[in-house]
């Protein structure tokens, strides 16, 4: 008797978002499948890869990523080179210096930034916020407005402030909005329901559930996203069909394995090659869990995962 | 097919007896059905009944067991997809390659490599648990032999990868006592290799050159009588050796097709030879999807840090917390003079406040006591944390060890803080601020103002 292969077919799919505009665009989602299981269907647009930049420029960076931007001055230079690297699809620009309790940088000032680079690249841009969320509710709104046109992402509207960035980003400047939640499913539908209650077009959201380095409570993370892909697909619930992206850099340059110099742990070994792991397997499992996109940061890192993504679609 | 318990109940002697520990024939039906019984546990079944139960109520994935005395592992067994469903039972284990393919130097240098990576994470042992012996096509016998001899010795469970069946016989001579995996069955050579598996005892790998060809020699070595299998999935390509792992698993679960209801192994090695990054982002990748033996080149602590880290992370029980053990953690190079700051053992929150006041670089003892596994507010609420508990921990394990009387409490408690002053005598009770992120500015404004 052979093998009677039985595929998990479904009606439903994740929806399809646009990001940027030209002939780099990309779109995330689109599949009705689970992640990479082509034998069942269709993988729909496969997943992406950002790269992420920062306005604090390459300072704090690892070694190997200054390399990499070696020669670089403005951040129009750092913004054109990262969307050279290969196998990115997009561009993060993290605005880290925003932070209240950090540099403390102007609304202005940020925006400028923003503008800088939304004008360098051809690629889509992402632009994430500084994380404080009284800032973020400003300064986003403001971001969404300068870079009209440019059909881009803004992460992330989150409980506290998603009146203010979805309304400005979704409705009043045709922007993409991120939902951001606490790894929790309930609350990433929740998030949801609101935003496109503002009248947000359900095909203007783009989920970043949460996440964690590996070994790091990562369990919720694999459990969040396994439910809310079997959720969003076996039930079609329309308010868990946004693709999710899923910045991997922030947390997995930010614990001990990916920091811990060589003096200090001289038995783990090269330290440049336990960050490019942290993140290339933080990613992988992501990517495996659910994700439609990841952010990164290191070229060996970006170059691996988007030649996984191309040899498993 | 799974039986319901009226049909199993039909089977039973419906005389009652109790023997079997149930007050009735129906009650023990019902369990049997759920899986909570073993249908061995009525002495009155007909074999008739009790062949036809044993097949239908058999688990759907057969646990396999590999390796001898302490390397003797439990593969398989699992009952769910999806970890948010049941607990997953049988981690995944990591092997490193040899193969006489490699000279003299680089077997030395690779099997040295293998006791390198040994550390404990959150209570459990991390190390390379298994070798996989390579025999190249055409190679001396003598030369694949000596090659398992010297993998042998570091007393990791093997697999031997060969599909010569003499070669493969003369090898199990040297190491069948320590029950290695014969990874070497394929359409052409099962009848033989399953035969020398069986002569030693030992369990059977199992592939083919595509998943159809997988079933249909794993379906000729279960009718020859040879149920003490592992399938290798891998194939030539990534994607298809995905697919594999998942259909294979699939099948066996959710369809509850019991010739792929065995373990499996992907050889990630042999997927992206030389290309480390890769083979790392792929080990992630099939410990996710369903390898119970997952083969990389080498197993180095750049690649085991996370990939053990998210094995832990996945294989944990999802209803029940992971805690730390209770104890004082020096960090940052502390001694009995450093302050302490104290926290609940629920590894989540050990991790966010331990990775944070590593980042400070001010050295503390952060003391962890038995607080449920639960969240600092949780904990609190359920009344695990709570003066009487964190000043008895102290009391009892703290004082006699360190000298600094000055403890940090989490922000969330700010309201234990009289409390414990009260039930501490001699004692400064700090409160910390509300996230563990603030942690880092809290304790460098600490140090600058000479308060440590």
């Amino acid at each position: 008797m052979p093998f009677n292969c039985k595929p998990q077919k479904f009606s439903a799919s994740i929806k399809a978002v646009d990001l940027g505009t030209g002939d780099k665009k990309v779109t995330l989602g689109g599949e009705s499948v689970f992640p990479f299981y082509s034998f069942d269907g269709s993988e729909g647009n496969g997943a992406k890869v950002g790269v992420e930049i920062s306005d604090m420029g390459l300072d704090h960076e690892p070694e190997a990523v200054k390399a990499y931007y070696a020669g670089c001055e403005t951040m129009a230079d750092i913004a054109k080179k990262a969307e050279a690297m290969e196998g990115a699809d997009f561009v993060c620009l993290r605005l880290e210096g925003g932070d209240p309790n950090g540099a403390d940088k102007s609304i202005e000032e940020l925006v400028a930034v923003a503008k800088e680079v939304a004008d360098a690249i051809t690629a889509p841009l992402v632009v994430e916020g500084c994380k404080n969320v009284e800032k973020d509710g400003q300064l986003l709104p403001k971001v969404a407005e300068a870079l009209q046109g440019k059909n881009v992402l803004l992460l992330s509207a989150k409980e506290e402030d998603y009146k203010a960035i979805g309304a400005a980003a979704g409705l009043a400047y045709d922007q993409k909005v991120g939902a951001e939640s606490a790894v929790d499913i309930n609350l990433a539908k929740q998030l949801n329901v609101v935003i496109t209650q503002l009248g947000v077009k359900p095909e203007s959201v783009v989920m970043n559930v949460g996440t964690a380095a590996v070994g790091y409570g990562y369990d919720y993370v694999i459990s969040t996203m396994d439910r809310i892909k079997a959720a969003a697909l076996s039930q079609d619930d329309k308010m868990l069909q946004m693709p999710i992206i899923t910045p991997i850099a922030s947390e997995t340059w930010a614990v001990k394995e990916s920091m811990a110099t060589e003096e200090d742990a001289p038995e783990w070994g090269n330290l440049d090659a336990r960050g490019v792991s942290m993140e290339v397997q933080t990613a992988a499992a992501s990517l495996v869990s659910g994700s439609d996109a990841v952010i990164l940061k290191h070229p060996q890192s970006v170059a691996t995962i988007a030649k996984m993504i191309k040899e498993l679609i | 097919m799974a039986l319901t318990g009226i049909q199993i109940f039909k089977m039973t002697p419906k005389k009652n007896c109790k023997e079997c520990g149930s007050p009735t024939c129906m009650a023990f039906s019902m369990k049997v059905a759920q899986g909570a019984v073993d249908i061995s546990a009525c002495p009155y079944m007909s074999e008739d009944a009790l062949a036809q139960l044993s097949e239908a109520t058999a688990p759907p994935m057969k646990t396999i067991k590999v390796g001898a005395g302490e390397s003797e592992y439990s593969l398989g067994g699992e009952t769910v997809l999806y970890r948010h469903e049941k607990t997953f039972v049988s981690k995944t284990r990591y092997a490193s390659s040899v193969c006489t393919c490699m000279d003299d130097a680089a077997v030395d240098a690779r099997l040295a490599s293998v006791s390198n990576v040994d550390y404990e994470r959150i209570g459990e042992r991390m190390y390379t648990e298994m070798i996989n012996v390579a025999y190249k096509a055409g190679d001396a016998a003598e030369k694949y032999v000596e090659l398992v001899k010297k993998a042998a010795a570091t007393g990791r469970c093997l697999i031997l990868s060969c599909k010569d069946v003499e070669v493969a016989k003369a090898a199990l001579e040297v190491c069948k006592d320590s029950k290695p995996v014969l990874n070497g069955a394929d359409a052409s050579n099962y009848e033989a290799m399953s035969a020398a598996a069986t002569a030693a005892g030992v369990v059977l790998g199992v592939c083919g050159a595509d998943i159809n060809e997988l079933y249909d020699t794993t379906a000729a070595l279960e009718k020859l009588g040879n149920k003490n299998l592992i399938l290798d999935v891998t194939a030539d390509t990534i994607k298809a050796t995905f697919a594999n792992a998942v259909m294979v698993r699939r099948a066996a679960l959710k369809d509850t097709d019991r010739t792929f209801g065995y373990p499996s192994i992907v050889n990630v090695a042999k997927l992206a030879k030389d290309d480390k990054a890769m083979q790392e982002a792929l080990a992630a990748t099939f410990t996710m999807k369903y390898g119970s033996i997952v083969i990389v080149e080498e197993m180095d602590y750049a690649m085991a840090l996370p990939l053990y880290g998210l094995r832990q992370n996945l294989f944990t029980d999802p209803q029940k917390p992971m805690k730390v053990a209770p104890g004082i953690y020096p960090l940052n190079g502390a001694d009995e003079n450093s302050i302490c700051l104290t926290t609940v053992d629920f590894a989540l929150t050990y991790f966010l406040v331990s990775g944070e006041l590593e980042r400070s670089g001010v050295p503390v003892n952060l003391v962890i006591s038995d607080a449920g596994g639960l969240s600092v507010l949780t904990a609190w609420a359920a009344g695990k944390l709570s003066s009487t508990s964190v000043s008895n921990f102290f009391l009892e394990n703290v004082e006699d060890k360190i000298k600094s009387r000055k403890l940090i409490i989490p922000g969330k408690v700010a309201v234990l803080k009289g409390d414990i002053e009260a039930k501490l005598p001699g004692w400064e009770v700090i409160v910390a601020p509300l996230e563990a992120v603030q942690l880092v500015k809290f304790l460098k404004d600490m140090q600058a103002n000479g308060q440590l």
